[in-house]
């Protein structure tokens, strides 16, 4: 930065991209309020440029509905630790794949009765009684990153987290 | 026709494929036949809405005119739109809709996989996004109509009835025309009609387990994807699907 120009954040000492991950952790999905959207996989890039700070965001599927909310969410959350000059841009590519779920994020969906997901396409036991003995019901579910899988052993029914 | 006019083309006739098919299937949004049918349907709808919005926006750019993919979506008259017309037909029953889904969800996701290698890296961006959903519908249209179609008499019926009513538009789906042509030179986008032989992979062995008998037909309505001769049902669905916009131009929430 020309040394003639000191900015507002310069004077301030502006957060580090790691501090200001670290406030995005705090900041839960919309619809799985359980894990935040660094656990989700969502925030792809922190930077600086200049004076502002730039947050690439990819959606989960293309058609999410909670993207913007997610998007108004995030903005909400920094310009409470006070960085006003900030910009949230989409990146679609690469393409969001559940592999970039934080484990700290598959335990949180675990506890929370969502079945992480699992290369395999399917869970392997059952949120709830972790028994091993689970079936489809449905391909999808209440949210697009969700399909309807069952217990046989308990009976319940429960999310599992789609594997894309 | 220069390289951008043909590129705009082509841009709408991916975003209208998916504009018009998700609008159709997200009429089944309430009235499904079971409760995860319907969200099923609902969420697949979404994809497209997801698609649709990539594609037309990038359409929009291409075009350089300041038309938005909303603009595209609500302010354009049947004869502009360039989607197969497969997709602007009724849904019919529930097996009618799934045969519809299961026949385009085969060509999409080969249609997808070539344009991941496209020359035009923001289509290679957007296909690879839209596959991993495309490839998801297919597993589940597919299943679906083998169930269907190996199921009860009266089920079977009715998706050799679907089969028998939709053949006659799988043919536009592999017929190429000079759009088509440009973007292949272009290096852009793969050429329909090689598309064919891994779209019969697909779809004959899954018809044969389902077993329903394929129509003996090349017979191919055409007019959809250079919007020459759209079905009579393209402006109904469009009464429905843009009428806030034309009757309260520029309305938002």
């Amino acid at each position: 930065m020309a040394a003639t120009r000191l900015s507002r954040c310069d004077v301030v000492s502006r957060a580090t991209t790691e501090q200001v991950r670290e406030w995005l952790d705090g900041v839960p999905d919309p619809e799985i309020p359980v894990i935040s959207v660094v656990d989700l996989g969502i925030v792809r890039d922190v930077t600086w440029q200049g004076d502002t700070l730039e947050v690439a965001v990819t959606p989960t599927y293309s058609g999410c509905p909670a993207t913007s909310v997610i998007a108004m969410d995030i903005e909400t959350a920094l310009r409470n630790r006070g960085i006003d000059d900030l910009r949230i841009v989409t990146q679609i590519a690469p393409a969001w794949t559940s592999d970039w779920l934080s484990d700290k994020g598959r335990a949180r969906l675990e506890e929370y009765g969502i079945a992480p997901p699992r290369a395999s396409g399917g869970p392997d036991r059952c949120p709830h009684c972790h028994a091993q003995d689970v079936e489809r019901v449905s391909q999808f579910g209440s949210t697009p990153c969700k399909a309807q899988w069952r217990c046989r052993e308990c009976l319940e029914p429960f999310d599992y987290f789609k594997c894309i | 026709m220069t390289e951008k006019d043909a590129l705009f083309e082509y841009l709408l006739r991916l975003g209208d494929n998916a504009l018009i098919l998700g609008h159709r299937v997200s009429e089944w949004c309430g009235v499904a036949p079971a409760l995860e049918e319907d969200i099923a349907l609902a969420n697949t709808a979404l994809d497209l809405m997801g698609q649709t919005q990539m594609w037309l926006g990038l359409a929009g750019e291409v075009e350089g005119a300041g038309r938005s993919a909303d603009d595209l979506a609500f302010l354009r008259d049947a004869w502009d739109f360039r989607n197969l017309l497969l997709l602007e037909r009724p849904n019919g029953d529930f097996g009618q809709t799934m045969m519809r889904q299961f026949l385009f969800d085969a060509f999409q996701t080969l249609a997808l996989a070539g344009l991941e290698a496209s020359t035009d890296q923001r289509i290679a961006d957007i296909a690879a996004k839209a596959l991993k959903e495309a490839t998801y519908h297919l597993e589940r249209s597919r299943v679906t109509v083998i169930a269907l179609g190996d199921g009860t008499e009266e089920s079977r019926a009715r998706m050799q009835a679907a089969l028998d009513a939709q053949w006659p538009y799988v043919g536009e789906m592999f017929a190429a025309d000079a759009v088509d042509a440009a973007m292949v030179e272009a290096g852009i986008a793969p050429d329909p009609a090689a598309l064919r032989p891994a779209w019969d992979g697909i779809v004959l062995p899954a018809l044969h387990e389902a077993t329903l008998s394929v129509p003996d037909s090349d017979f191919a309505h055409r007019g959809g994807k250079d919007g020459v001769r759209h079905t009579e049902h393209l402006g109904h669905m469009l009464t429905t699907m843009q009428w806030l916009q034309r009757a309260y131009p520029g309305a938002t929430w």
